[in-house]
């Protein structure tokens, strides 16, 4: 078996079977002449469904060795992180806060870094982006919000 | 429409001192993000992209395009200096322009990739000048079967031209089609897979998909090792290249503007061929073939000349249809939408002065980059020095910064989140996410031409086949689908894509 063509045809036939189902439930499909909105997605899924199903048996025959090399994990979630902490946070917490956590915890992705450096990092990058995107550009956010009572 | 009067129609809109100056931060950005390892010109237009929204159309557009070659151009100053090209294009510049800096001739290395660029620079914008206007008139005449014909013409070579399994790649751009089509249908208003959320109702946010796939999932790819850099960095001293030089890189110089202006139009990758085939034609026309290799200075110049003509004639199939020939065409078009300019044949008489402007500010930003890069060198080599360890998290608070300053939209946060983590397993299994944002852009238009087209004929499917333009259009689409399936093709383009890692 060949387990990363194996993963390959899983997200395939995830994709386009779950948007197929999508298509045909939730939507009109119609016809040819009269297309209804589910009409050209529903085409797409089967395409991609099947090229799933192709790749998929293929991988079966196959023999492959699949050791990917893989961020590690403190890292991937670490970087995850950083953009959805911004999204949580910048209306409440405000711009300054927001980009500090987020710097924060991009900044904690790299292995044996000392905290001083990464609270250095996080101080530089903030005091940065609010040079650039506040005062330069103009961007219009609170720099404190509401959350914090100012 | 005089090819001399327009040009000055838009040197007079590039010219202002607004524009130079955005001009110049374009490529002045672009460089310094090139010259980082391992982030091409896809990922920084698109981590650059939210800054340039707060601007006009035009200057926004022509900040993105500096940005575009001074991107191109930063990967090719790593590739000479320490082995490591920014962006695929550049690989080839590696294997010469590399060796002659360890033989401590870095300083014409650089200059001629410097010089060929803005030769080939300057070619391609009068080729793009000159085909635009009549490109344009004939896609005015273009209906719906049309253009249909010709999106599935540009997605058939954006195939052909991926490296990787054909297979994966027609799964890739069909589901960039499937993720262009959520949001509201413009024919009925049905909700399409918008899981209940208002959020959605406009479809995924481009700028938040193209970060996500290209930002986020290149620096995760990065930090799957302790990045170390080797500062064996020479100093450079004698920039400029000798007369002997100078003889040797005038004809690789003009071919490659040749072959990068042909190979630039086509969807997919032509610039990146562009430079390969300048590599290989030079090798095999030159006299002292077994210098290449070993720091051959026609290896430098040809390619280069290459790879810039190309990137800029990629812009015409953009310009005049409104088709990306590649990712950052794709997102050129994406910031046209936002700024409320729809993309096709139409801009270049609605818009002259943002069609011409940023036509002639490919010429100035050019010269910008000469300007830039021969005397500032030892200040993007100290750049290099720069840890990676600082630079990402700066890059992720620029991306969260930029994709929620669009529409000031939290979710689009998410979007962004989720599509980093795809893109990234995406990667690990060996699809390719350059031909899903492709379809992504396309996804709208080409559903929106073919319902259009179907509805005009009654439902007749050989409404396609009967208009000769839409015909052989779809022709070309299979004929090109038919050779990426052929086995003996299949392995040259393995062996040509083998020979760029």
């Amino acid at each position: 078996m060949d387990i990363k063509n194996i993963a390959a045809s899983g997200t395939l036939l995830a994709v386009g079977i779950g948007f197929g189902i999508s298509s045909i439930f939730t939507m009109d499909v119609g016809s040819a002449l009269r297309m209804g909105p589910g009409y050209f997605p529903l085409i797409l899924s089967i395409v991609i469904t099947v090229i799933g199903i192709a790749i998929g048996i293929k991988a079966l025959r196959d023999t492959e060795g699949f050791h990917p090399q893989i961020a590690p994990l403190r890292a991937l979630a670490a970087i995850i992180i950083a953009p959805i902490l911004f999204g949580l946070t910048v209306r409440g917490l405000g711009f300054v806060p927001a980009v500090a956590l987020t710097s924060l915890s991009a900044a904690t992705a790299a292995t044996g870094q000392r905290p001083l450096v990464v609270l250095a990092i996080t101080l530089g990058i903030t005091v940065f982006c609010l040079g650039v995107f506040y005062y330069g550009l103009g961007l219009p956010v609170r720099l404190i919000g509401p959350w914090l009572g100012v | 429409m005089d090819l001399i009067g327009n040009l000055g129609l838009g040197l007079s809109a590039a010219l202002t001192p607004y524009n130079i100056l955005f001009c110049f931060v374009g490529t002045l950005l672009g460089t310094l993000v090139g010259v980082l390892p391992g982030i091409g010109p896809t990922a920084t237009i698109a981590m650059l992209l939210p800054i340039t929204l707060s601007l006009s159309p035009e200057t926004s557009l022509i900040m993105l395009a500096g940005i575009y070659y001074g991107a191109q151009y930063g990967g090719s100053t790593t590739a000479i200096l320490i082995n490591l090209p920014g962006e695929s294009s550049s690989a080839v510049t590696a294997l010469d322009g590399y060796q002659m800096a360890r033989q401590g001739r870095a300083g014409p290395a650089l200059a001629a990739a410097a010089l060929s660029s803005f030769f080939a620079g300057t070619i391609a914008t009068v080729v793009v000048a000159a085909l635009a206007p009549p490109l344009t008139s004939i896609a005015l005449k273009f209906g719906s079967p049309e253009y249909f014909g010709l999106m599935v013409l540009g997605l058939a070579a954006s195939i052909v031209l991926a490296r990787g399994s054909v297979l994966k790649t027609i799964a890739m751009v069909s589901m960039g089609l499937v993720f262009g089509l959520v949001g509201t249908d413009i024919n009925t208003g049905a909700m399409r897979f918008t899981l209940g959320r208002p959020e959605l109702a406009d479809g995924l946010n481009f700028v938040a998909v193209a970060v996500g796939l290209f930002g986020i999932a290149e620096i995760l790819r990065n930090l799957e090792t302790t990045i170390e850099r080797t500062s064996v960095i020479s100093r450079v001293a004698g920039l400029w290249p000798s007369r002997a030089d100078f003889r040797a890189m005038i004809g690789p110089a003009c071919r490659g503007t040749l072959l990068g202006s042909a190979l630039g139009v086509l969807p997919g990758g032509g610039a990146i061929l562009a430079s390969f085939a300048s590599y290989a034609l030079e090798k095999k026309i030159s006299k002292t073939p077994e210098r290449f290799g070993q720091g051959a200075i026609e290896g430098v110049a040809g390619p280069e000349a290459a790879n810039n003509a190309g990137a800029q004639t990629s812009f015409i199939p953009m310009l005049t249809l409104g088709v990306p020939a590649n990712p950052v065409m794709a997102l050129m078009i994406g910031a046209m939408i936002i700024q409320g300019i729809v993309p096709g044949p139409q801009v270049a008489t609605e818009q002259p002065v943002l069609f011409w402007g940023l036509i002639a500010s490919m010429w100035i930003g050019n010269l910008l980059l000469v300007i830039l890069n021969l005397p500032l060198i030892g200040l993007w080599v100290k750049l290099l020095t720069v840890p990676y360890t600082v630079l990402f998290p700066a890059i992720l608070a620029f991306a969260s910064i930029g994709v929620y300053s669009v529409n000031s939209n939290t979710f689009d946060l998410y979007v962004m989140a989720a599509f980093g983590v795809f893109g990234y397993a995406l990667s690990k299994l060996d699809f390719e996410p350059a031909p899903m944002l492709l379809g992504f852009v396309l996804g709208p238009l080409l559903e929106e031409h073919l319902r259009r087209a179907m509805t005009i004929s009654h439902g007749d499917v050989s409404v396609f086949f009967t208009r000769p333009i839409s015909a052989g259009l779809l022709t070309v689409a299979l004929i090109v689908l038919i050779v990426a399936f052929l086995p003996n093709i299949a392995r040259r383009r393995k062996q040509v894509f083998v020979e760029e890692d």
